[in-house]
């Protein structure tokens, strides 16, 4: 790719992100109520009040106060969060592996998931086989995650309770890890019986979180391969002889995956996006469920950390996504 | 399925849904509000008249969900319906304008879209204060932006065809092209999404209100009900089950709709 091109990219991600920032901290702004009213103790006089507004800079014009917070931004500081008295950025980088394994966990199984549902109805085109799936992935696709986590949890966690439905991990357990990122740290250690433990909690929120994306996947990835079935060179492939499953695999499924990957990493800004309410509906300690108790106490530096922290995941996302396409893409490569 | 059977399945259950809301003083068995807490947590059928069970407080769940379908339905409208104004103006506008409109138009979809949605609308009615108004605003606010993606682009299309050129040769306004002939072959596209737009607003209303956000706790909502749900889901499921069993036939009916009208324009859009 072309360096103007990749610079250009990455001039409008970085606009992008600067209009986020305006968004983000008008509307913390113009939230009702007074954070500060809600740390005062009891018996604080005027002037403490006074103070504490001074030392978290409320007392300045809003410009100013933008203008004081963009910077600390670029220096790397988030300042501290109201409700939790720790540095924001402590608090997102505690929380944040978690959500990025379940994400990435929920990814992969939507790949996969999409992926099987393709193969095997494109293998029985024009069967019963065919059409049922087609309407399963129809209702995988309109039902959202906020659905499927809640019929997960009253389906699997209580009606036949075979999966745990909430947290991430069996509190009883301690596996003394270093860092928050149990599953690669669980591996790299060998406590596989741990890294079961956390699968298990995360193997409902990510099918919530998986369902939809996988209905998307499955049906380009279906077209697709419907379309790359009737090509010259798929018959020529049949008549030397080939097995029609290494015909699937092997030509079909190859070609029909660019397509794919683009679309997939659009829909998985979304599957992102709807960690929120999923870690909620699970209790999974991960930024999602975090940012609700954020907004819920109003603590306007730790929202404002979090959304900026997604909207560099989305953009970072995005990018990666066109870098890929290109990449696959010799004829973009070579543009 | 068949395009027809798609649209008269969920159209047919979003006019059931109309008739349920407008008629919910009379189909109620009991008033959605009244505690009756001897009767608390009571399973389907087991007090006389609960059929669908009671919540914590003894409240009729079927009442409650009767008296539900009047917020879904009014958020999915008219929520739907605003945000449908506000991105296929942007979106037209943007698509036939192009230059600094066109620019501004898309840097705010783009900034829009580096917001998970639901994060963006949960701080929305928390600045505005938790209500009806507030989910309804904060819901087009945030989902204008679908109409004015997919607008723009068919506006495009359609601004570069000959009959737009014809329109302008003829002596026609910009404003009179727009109006006259660029936004009747757009329509199609927008009330495929607006049909999916309702569906979504419904599961946006119900995920507020499982938060805690959406309107007081007095009205009976789905997601009131779901999250009360979500608490009690050990001792009864029930409270769960009903509303989000309503949820899912909603959204589905909903998208159906959609996607059969999608079918059924489809020709038209020649694509």
């Amino acid at each position: 790719m072309p360096l103007s091109i990749i610079l250009s990219r990455a001039l409008s991600a970085l606009l992008t992100l600067f209009g986020v920032m305006v968004v983000v901290f008008v509307l913390v702004r113009v939230v009702p109520g007074d954070p500060i009213s809600m740390m005062i103790a009891p018996g604080a006089t005027d002037a403490d009040i006074a103070a504490l507004r001074a030392h978290y800079g409320l007392d300045l014009p809003i410009w100013q106060q933008f203008w004081v917070w963009f910077k600390q931004v670029l220096q790397g500081n988030l300042g501290t969060s109201i409700s939790m008295k720790q540095g924001v950025i402590t608090i997102i980088a505690q929380r944040l592996p978690a959500t990025l394994e379940l994400a990435i966990f929920a990814l992969i199984m939507a790949v996969i998931w999409g992926g099987f549902i393709a193969l095997v109805s494109t293998a029985w085109r024009g069967t019963w086989v065919e059409r049922a799936i087609d309407n399963f992935n129809g209702i995988m696709l309109a039902v959202p995650d906020f659905i499927w986590a809640l019929t997960f949890v009253l389906v699997l966690g209580v009606l036949v309770p075979v999966l745990p439905i909430s947290g991430r991990s069996d509190p009883s357990i301690d596996a003394g890890l270093a860092t928050q990122f149990y599953i690669l740290e669980g591996l790299a250690r060998a406590k596989f019986a741990f890294v079961w433990d956390v699968l298990k909690h995360m193997l409902l929120p990510a099918c919530a979180l998986a369902f939809p994306l996988a209905a998307v996947i499955g049906r380009v990835l279906k077209n697709t391969m419907m379309d790359v079935m009737v090509q010259d060179y798929i018959t020529l492939a049949r008549i030397k002889g080939l097995s029609s499953i290494r015909i699937l695999l092997q030509e079909a499924l190859r070609n029909a995956a660019v397509p794919a990957l683009a679309l997939t990493g659009v829909q998985f800004t979304f599957l992102i996006g709807g960690t929120v309410i999923t870690e909620r509906i699970f209790s999974y300690p991960g930024i999602g469920n975090l940012a609700i108790d954020a907004v819920i106490n109003r603590d306007l530096p730790l929202i404002q950390g979090l959304v900026l922290t997604f909207g560099i995941i989305f953009i970072i996302v995005n990018m990666a996504v066109d870098a890929l396409t290109v990449w696959l893409n010799p004829r973009l490569r070579h543009a | 399925m068949p395009r027809d059977l798609r649209i008269w399945l969920g159209g047919g259950f979003i006019l059931f849904l109309i008739l349920v809301a407008m008629f919910a003083p009379l189909l109620a068995p009991f008033d959605p509000l009244e505690q009756d807490l001897m009767a608390a947590t009571a399973a389907p059928g087991v007090e006389p008249g609960h059929w669908l069970g009671t919540d914590s407080l003894g409240r009729d769940v079927l009442s409650r969900l009767i008296y539900g379908t009047r917020i879904a339905l009014t958020v999915a409208f008219v929520a739907a319906a605003l945000a449908c104004l506000l991105g296929t103006t942007l979106g037209l506008l943007a698509g036939y304008y192009r230059g600094w409109v066109d620019a501004m138009v898309s840097r705010l979809v783009d900034i829009w879209m580096a917001f998970p949605p639901v994060l963006l609308s949960i701080l929305l009615v928390a600045v505005l204060g938790a209500g009806l108004t507030s989910v309804i605003i904060a819901i087009v606010v945030i989902d204008w932006t679908r109409f004015a993606r997919v607008v723009r682009a068919e506006t495009q299309q359609q601004a570069r065809l000959e009959y737009a050129e014809a329109a302008s040769a003829l002596g026609m306004g910009h404003g009179a092209i727009l109006w006259r002939e660029v936004l009747p072959n757009v329509l199609p596209v927008v009330l495929v999404l607006l049909s999916l737009e309702m569906g979504i607003a419904v599961i946006v209303e119900a995920i507020l209100s499982f938060v805690g956000l959406s309107v007081s706790t007095d009205t009976p909502t789905w997601g009131g009900m779901i999250a009360e749900g979500r608490q009690i889901i050990y001792q009864a499921w029930w409270v769960l089950v009903f509303p989000l069993g309503a949820l899912f036939l909603t959204v589905l009916a909903f998208n159906q709709l959609g996607d059969g009208l999608r079918q059924w324009l489809d020709p038209m859009l020649k694509r």
